[in-house]
């Protein structure tokens, strides 16, 4: 008849208390990563070590942990800005893959003799466009018929990326590749220069944080598109075109993750692959999420992310474990941190030990 | 004379983040006993409440039943003592007939036991004088019935207190009587009821004792046919307060909004509303009276552009404004503040502060694609202040206000724009009586102004009391629309059920209209 835990919803948790919930469980999965890899027989302290030594050892470690970090923070920040609305766009993935194909219609089109500003520019103009359609698909039929996105963008994933399959097997195939099913390399002036060593995408980053910090802050359709998210009906009684909103939102939402695919097929492939998107587009649903849909702890959020998956890559390599072993590691550390988010919502207490009820 | 406790509460405490929403509150109540609980909204009846059906446990205090001490770990203990709560919003499943709805969720046998049950329920009819047939569906059954469902339910699960909380306030007026009946009767059977109301005739009709809170605190307990109406005002405000609304009348009038024959259709098929005309005038308030959900939303989002019009005109300043956009007939000069049941649901957003509420409705006029806050930041400032809006700030999420500031927020808004027609739909909901008479003085502000405002209203004491002309609506027609000063609240309540004036002035049904 008795239930000794009471669970009861916070009225207001202090800015202090919020922090020390939240660095509590970062410490708690990496006490329970090492006794997991204990477990397993292997030395949590090097492990960890290792991680760390992998993702900001060296200037080049840094680096690649940087270029992992762009893709992730611009995708989330175009999942961002749909979930703002409410709107559950989980088909960044495809987006990113249709930018690619996008960025790469224009790259294998051009003269190799255009300048490389001119080539870039169209490549990205391309690029976002090609995101933005793929993301207007669902929207449109969310807005008129009223479908549901999860589904209708998930599954617009899998078209695009068997599309992108489709084109490196058929079409697009390599004449010089020897029957490889590839697409073929870039010319130099469709590749993105470098920027202090790292290709110029975080500088988009960066841009991008900023300008989606004000769009959802401080312009009117950024307002609009927070209302439909907090109360759809409420944005009908203010005579808001919602349809129009949903389609604008999703056309940015999608335009950023083509940027993303424009970045990932230009600076880090330099070329298209099915699998360009690499699970960016995934991955930032997290992201999103973890930085509780704003554009500035975002750009953080990712940072520390790509800093676990470059780590993680490392270790397999330097100490020879399995994947597995990064794996546990990261989804400890999300289970925890995801987890920390209930504690933070609400309180659980031991009951007083009184009289019983009779 | 402990033995004949059904329930006391000592001293009971509790407090939500900072706010002390109970503060040292003792409550007693007796065997055979009605006893009102009234206050304001947000003096803490409620959460009282809530403590004694196992939702929340007290931080401080005791409670004992039947003179044994207990502590409630969920709500599943009080009910095995014998404690029944009527919750404002009732918890059945519509699909399921009233015998199905009250054995769900019983412990025992996982098939309902048809004939016994059905002679079961059938007794305790019997007894308490109730009235329901145990087959009905829930979806077929009017407010009053699914009420008398509700207590049926409590009952079998053998309740013998029962905890209503605002129980009349989606009735007609003779639900009442008969509800009102039904609560002698349980009496009379020695049951305990408590009544949480802030009707104040309601307490002097039905009550035994009552018991005054104040801002989380237990004022006063007094016997009912003891104290005086006033008397009782003033324990609940606190202070001496007028309590009349002022009507004038106001001559110079000009027909503003006409409703030609319109008709809506419901997402089913079936008319929400059906053939509805009638014309609206500046300087007037045209009230609305009807049971819930006759089509009073319907009729004021097919004048605001929200839903379609499936036939019929409105026209405004003889300009028809069917198929209109809502933006567009925004910007004609119509506002509507529809307060709905949960009072978020249409007007504002919860989690946004009181200044971005308030840009809702100005921020399209903006130009360029910034958004500008300083000018609705002083708007805002002025809202607060001259509603009186408790709020520790105007950063504050709405969410975090209590009802009546929300609403106070919401409607100031709406009037702030300066409207010709206002459209307001309960916007006294849940509020209490000070702030409900500031709203009544903001509405007749606009009358005087020459706004042309509909109010929607639940209590017909207030109808009455308020408006110009009344309108009745039932099942999405109208019955009637009637001066207040030429019938009585009973011929309001017959129109409310279906009946036509002219029935009710032949009197012919007296005899079976009045039971």
């Amino acid at each position: 008849m008795t239930n000794p835990i009471r669970i009861t919803k916070r009225a207001d948790l202090s800015r202090k208390n919020e922090i020390v919930i939240r660095i509590l469980a970062v410490v708690l999965s990496i006490v329970c990563a090492g006794l997991a890899l204990m477990i397993m027989g292997l030395d949590p302290i090097k492990i960890f070590s290792s991680i760390i030594d992998g993702c900001a050892g060296t200037e080049l470690r840094i680096k690649q942990t940087i270029v992992k970090a762009i893709p992730l923070t611009i995708a989330s920040l175009g999942i961002i800005v749909a979930f703002k609305m409410n709107f559950w766009n989980i088909g960044a993935e495809g987006q990113i893959t249709m930018g690619a194909f996008g960025a790469t219609l224009v790259a294998l089109n051009v003269p190799p003799t255009t300048p490389t500003a001119v080539t870039l520019l169209l490549m990205f103009i391309c690029a976002v466009i090609c995101g933005a359609i793929w993301a207007f698909i669902p929207a449109i039929f969310k807005a008129k018929l009223g479908t549901n996105e999860t589904i209708f963008t998930l599954m617009m994933n899998y078209v695009a990326i068997k599309f992108v399959t489709y084109l490196q097997y058929g079409p697009w195939i390599d004449p010089n590749g020897g029957g490889f099913p590839r697409i073929a390399q870039f010319t130099q002036n469709c590749i993105l220069p470098s920027v202090l060593g790292v290709n110029i995408g975080w500088i988009f980053a960066i841009i991008c944080v900023v300008l989606v910090y004000l769009f959802i802050n401080h312009t009117k359709t950024g307002y609009e598109i927070t209302v439909v998210g907090q109360s759809y009906e409420t944005a009908r009684y203010a005579g808001m075109n919602i349809s129009k909103i949903i389609i604008i939102a999703m056309l940015i939402s999608g335009g950023l993750c083509g940027t993303v695919g424009m970045i990932q097929a230009s600076a880090v492939e330099k070329t298209l692959v099915a699998g360009i998107a690499n699970g960016y587009g995934f991955t930032a649903i997290i992201t999103a999420w973890l930085s509780r849909l704003n554009p500035i702890s975002c750009i953080f959020i990712c940072i520390a992310f790509a800093a676990l998956i470059q780590g993680g890559a490392y270790i397999q390599i330097a100490l020879g474990v399995s994947s597995a072993v990064s794996s546990i590691v990261q989804g400890l550390i999300l289970f925890f941190v995801l987890g920390s988010e209930f504690f933070i919502q609400y309180k659980v207490s031991l009951k007083h030990k009184d009289k019983e009820v009779a | 004379m402990h033995q004949n406790l059904a329930i006391e509460m000592k001293n009971i405490s509790k407090t939500f983040g900072e706010i002390k929403a109970n503060d040292n509150v003792s409550l007693e109540v007796r065997h055979g006993e009605i006893h009102a609980l009234l206050g304001e909204n947000g003096a803490g009846k409620t959460t009282l409440m809530n403590m004694l059906s196992g939702i929340y446990t007290p931080d401080e205090g005791t409670i004992a039943i039947n003179g044994e001490e207990v502590r409630f770990s969920s709500p599943k203990d009080p009910i095995q003592l014998g404690i029944g709560m009527i919750h404002q919003h009732f918890k059945l499943i519509d699909v399921m007939t009233a015998k199905e709805n009250i054995v769900i969720g019983q412990k025992g046998s996982f098939f309902t036991k048809g004939k016994a049950l059905s002679k079961e329920i059938k007794e305790l009819s019997d007894k308490y004088g109730l009235d329901i047939d145990p087959d009905k569906k829930v979806y077929e059954m009017s407010v009053g019935e699914k009420q008398t469902l509700e207590i049926i339910k409590v009952l079998y699960r053998g309740a013998k207190i029962l905890i209503m909380d605002e129980p009349t306030a989606v009735l007609t007026p003779q639900e009442i009587k008969k509800l009102f009946n039904i609560i002698r009767n349980m009496k009379e059977q020695g049951c305990a009821v408590v009544i949480i109301t802030h009707k104040l005739n309601e307490v002097m009709e039905i009550s035994d004792r009552v018991t005054v809170l104040r801002k989380g605190k237990s004022i006063e307990t007094h016997n009912t046919k003891d104290v005086k109406v006033s008397e009782l005002i003033e324990l609940v405000v606190g202070k001496k307060v007028d309590l009349s609304i002022s009507k004038d009348k106001i001559e110079e009038k000009k027909e503003l909004l006409v409703m030609d024959d319109v008709t809506v259709l419901d997402p089913e098929g079936k008319n929400a509303l059906e053939d509805v005309s009638f014309g609206l005038s500046t300087h007037e308030i045209l009230g609305v009276a009807g049971v819930a959900n006759s089509g009073q939303k319907e009729l004021c989002e097919s004048i605001a552009g929200l839903i379609k019009v499936n036939k019929g005109r409105i026209f405004f300043d003889d300009q028809n404004i069917v198929g209109k956009t809502p933006r567009e007939i925004i910007k004609l000069g119509i506002r509507m503040g529809f307060i709905p049941e949960d009072r978020l649901g249409m007007g504002l957003v919860a989690s946004m502060d009181i200044v971005h509420n308030i840009i809702l409705k100005d921020y399209q006029n903006q130009p360029g694609i910034v958004l500008r806050r300083g000018p609705c930041i002083e708007k805002a400032k002025r809202i607060v202040k001259e509603l009186d809006i408790q709020t520790p700030g105007i950063t504050t999420p709405v969410k975090k206000l209590s009802g009546g500031n929300i609403q106070k927020v919401l409607l100031g808004r709406e009037i702030d724009s300066a409207p010709r027609v206002l459209i307001t739909a309960y916007p006294v909901r849940g509020l209490d009586i000070g702030a409900s008479y500031k709203i009544y003085d903001l509405l007749n502000e606009q009358k005087k102004k020459g706004v042309a405002v509909i109010f929607v209203g639940e209590d017909l004491d207030v109808l009455m009391d308020l408006c110009d002309r009344i309108m009745v609506l039932c099942h999405g027609k109208v019955t009637g629309i009637v001066d207040p000063g030429k019938v009585s609240k009973d011929d309001i309540g017959l129109l409310m059920t279906g009946h036509t004036m002219e029935e009710i002035k032949s009197g012919k049904k007296e005899g079976e209209l009045n039971d």
